[in-house]
């Protein structure tokens, strides 16, 4: 393996990416612009969830509860309405959430000590959404709850939960959130950095030009597949500081685990845009066998939607993806703290799926001429 | 039939042709929603079900054996008894469960002196949704424990207020019926723009550009031309969508099909207009299908409302969110398939797709001009 041939194509590949302004714009600006967007965009909190109050009590308690539902910074109170008919046009063209309905007997119910019933009417059109709006909803209902007993001297519940979450103590989403953007964006990037460039050659016939030098398959290999590293490691870095210094995500665990990481996935993303690239005979065919490996990758990566939740066969088939083992990593590392023992079993399947897709790209190279 | 008729007509044979005879374009349009929302329709759910959580009682008793087996009996866990809080919180550190519910030794005598007994509980909140959905059905289960409980000792368990909660349009809370219609939009956004967002720049790149320009063909007609053999075909896929979603996923339909079909018609438009004015303004296959996947899919994965809440974005992001056609299609969905033909929703959305199509078929007809450079 000669240096030399090696460095000669990487230079030139660089050239290739690198020349043409609009393409250079196009592999570094989006990246940027989208992880500020979407990890403001990103998040499964809520604020100011918008609700509408029918209350047809005019005791104390209904207003006490209202005032801890109104002070909360998930919900705002909207709407007021005084019949049952308000309710059905508020939700259905989406004015708010949900309504909330305290009866006639509310705080009479209280002062006597039976339970007094909080109704509540949510719309299910996004049933996450209602999911977490009525967790919240909840607690503020079991907060009062306590504060009511205490004072009135009742005895609470004989046992209570005492809930404490590890690694995002606060629940935030973003915290989530975030890690799984720079993972995606950064297959992304060099997906497309890497899936044409073989592909182009071949469709402007500079490839066979390419296969009569000197250069032999790997040396081929490897200056093809050192653009991608490089962009990729470069962004990476720039993505993960604005992670840790703009987004504020911790970074607790080993910073040189989280970069044998990234190594690890760019190689075995390189490794699969080669593939993509020295199977498919035309640009197109390339972009489209790029789409087709992006799009199911960021979606059944555990980015937005936990894998767990998978059916058995789809979680089976998701070992094939790099991208599920970086984002345990970059989680793992800025979250959760780990170090390389943690995470031993997030490297070695991606070796194994870098070293499986780079020796198939190096033998396409030779074997599929047209 | 009119010449101009004619030149359409031929414009559209030979895209329809072409299309025909490379397989690629029938796959993106066939192939690829199948795929995709067979993959995702079943692969993506938020509904989480046998959680694994370890169970730690430090002194088995009936109280604390009766609390446990209420976990042991709910579809929402999948207990596991570790013998000391150090060994689960390894478990837990290592990612093998995700929750841990902790009774120490004294449990049971303060619960049944009267003083408080607390139940400790830990989960991993990593993926905070998950961790909030887990502390949820933690809640629930331990909320009937209590009841049960207080039954069994012939007392009722009081309550100062008591949520009654109704959910419409989806009461089960299936997050499947939300997802699928959400994937469907984005899917088709995807399909549409990649569908169109090469064939002009090939056109350029292969300089048949300059064949195209030497007929009396217009500017106008070879865009409709090569539009409607598209749109056709894109159709074809939103159709088969669309049947997947009612007869394999049971999402039901409550409003008129025809309804939801024009939407997407609509929609399919706004989809391929965007494709058009990629490919005319790059005029090169390589930058076309790059811009294509950085404005067709991540934005409207994360941007469109289907999973994160629009309302709760801040101020400058739901501003950005109005450019993302698959925001108003994703609305229109829900609401078609969940709640029915609700008119101010289908309309207000329908009328922003509508100007998005004016405005960019205006911009595709100003970019593109018969000249070379």
């Amino acid at each position: 393996m000669s240096f030399f041939h090696i460095r000669s194509l990487a230079r030139k590949e660089f050239l290739a990416l690198m020349r043409d302004k609009r393409s250079r714009i196009v592999i570094i600006v989006p990246p940027i612009i989208q992880l500020f967007i979407f990890g403001f965009a990103a998040t499964y909190d809520l604020n100011d969830v918008p609700v509408a109050v029918y209350n047809e009590d005019s005791g104390g308690a209904s207003r006490e509860l209202l005032a801890r539902i109104e002070g909360s910074p998930h919900f705002s109170v909207l709407h007021r309405i005084g019949s049952d008919a308000g309710i059905a046009p508020l939700i259905d063209d989406r004015k708010v959430l949900l309504v909330v309905r305290f009866s006639k007997r509310f705080s009479a119910d209280m002062a006597r000590g039976d339970p007094a019933s909080l109704q509540i009417v949510i719309d299910g059109r996004n049933s996450n959404t209602a999911m977490i709006a009525l967790n919240y909803l909840r607690s503020v209902v079991l907060d009062f709850n306590r504060d009511w007993q205490q004072r009135h001297g009742q005895t609470g519940p004989p046992a209570t939960l005492e809930m404490r979450a590890w690694y995002n103590e606060n629940l935030q989403s973003r915290w989530f959130i975030v890690p799984g953007i720079v993972g995606s964006l950064m297959l992304v990037v060099t997906l497309l950095v890497t899936a044409l460039s073989v592909a182009r050659e071949r469709e402007q016939g500079t490839f066979d030009q390419l296969l009569v030098t000197p250069l032999r398959p790997l040396e081929l290999l490897v200056g093809k597949a050192i653009p991608g590293m490089v962009i990729g490691l470069l962004e990476a870095t720039l993505i993960i500081v604005l992670m840790v210094w703009f987004f504020e995500v911790p970074l607790r665990g080993s910073l040189p685990a989280l970069y044998l990481g990234i190594l690890l996935f760019l190689a075995a993303t390189v490794g699969v845009g080669l593939m993509i690239s020295s199977i498919a005979v035309t640009q197109q065919q390339a972009i489209l066998g790029a789409f087709l490996f992006v799009v199911p990758a960021i979606i059944l990566s555990g980015f937005t939607t936990p894998i767990a939740n998978m059916p058995e066969v789809v979680q089976w088939l998701t070992q094939l993806n790099p991208l599920r083992y970086f984002l345990v990593i970059v989680r793992g590392v800025t979250l959760e703290g780990d170090g390389f023992a943690l995470l031993f079993h997030q490297f070695w399947p991606m070796v194994i799926i870098a070293a499986a897709t780079l020796t198939m790209a190096g033998w396409l190279f030779r074997h599929r001429m047209y | 039939m009119s010449a101009r008729l004619r030149r359409l007509w031929g414009m559209i044979r030979k895209e329809s042709l072409q299309i025909l005879r490379d397989p690629s374009s029938i796959s993106i349009a066939f192939v690829m929603p199948v795929v995709l929302l067979l993959l995702f329709g079943y692969g993506v759910s938020l509904d989480a079900k046998r959680i694994p959580l370890g169970i730690v009682i430090e002194q088995p008793d009936t109280a604390s054996q009766s609390l446990a087996g209420a976990f042991d009996r709910s579809e929402f866990f999948r207990p596991q008894r570790f013998d000391a809080i150090q060994t689960a919180q390894v478990a837990l550190a290592e990612r093998r469960i995700d929750g841990i519910l902790w009774l120490r030794n004294d449990f049971s005598s303060r619960l049944f002196s009267g003083l408080d007994a607390p139940i400790g509980i830990f989960v991993n909140g990593v993926d905070s949704n998950r961790a909030n959905i887990t502390q949820g059905y933690i809640q629930g289960t331990w909320l009937a424990w209590l009841q049960h409980f207080a039954a069994a000792q012939g007392r009722s368990l009081d309550l100062p207020v008591a949520m009654e909660q109704r959910v419409w349009f989806n009461p089960a809370l299936n997050s499947r019926l939300f997802l699928v219609p959400g994937l469907i939009a984005i899917i088709m956004t995807m399909i549409g723009s990649l569908l169109t967002a090469m064939v002009v720049a090939r056109e350029w790149e292969r300089g048949t550009m300059e064949a195209l320009m030497v007929t009396p063909l217009h500017m106008g007609e070879m865009l409709t031309g090569k539009l409607i053999p598209y749109f056709v075909l894109g159709m074809g896929g939103m159709l088969l969508s669309v049947a997947m979603a009612l007869f394999l996923f049971g999402v039901p339909l409550l409003s008129p099909f025809w309804l939801l079909m024009a939407c997407s018609a609509l929609f399919m438009l706004v989809s391929l207009a965007i494709g058009l004015l990629i490919s005319i303004v790059t005029r090169n296959q390589f930058l076309a299908g790059q811009v294509a996947l950085v404005v067709s899919f991540l934005p409207s994965f994360l941007l469109s409302g289907f999973l994160f809440d629009i309302h709760s974005m801040p101020e400058w992001v739901q501003t950005i969110t109005y450019v993302v056609p698959a925001r108003y299609f994703v609305a229109i969905l829900q609401t078609l398939f969940l709640a029915g033909p609700v008119w101010p929703v289908v309309l207000v959305n329908a009328g922003a797709m509508l100007f998005m199509l004016v405005v960019l078929t205006a911009l595709v007809v100003k970019k593109s001009y018969k000249r070379l450079d």
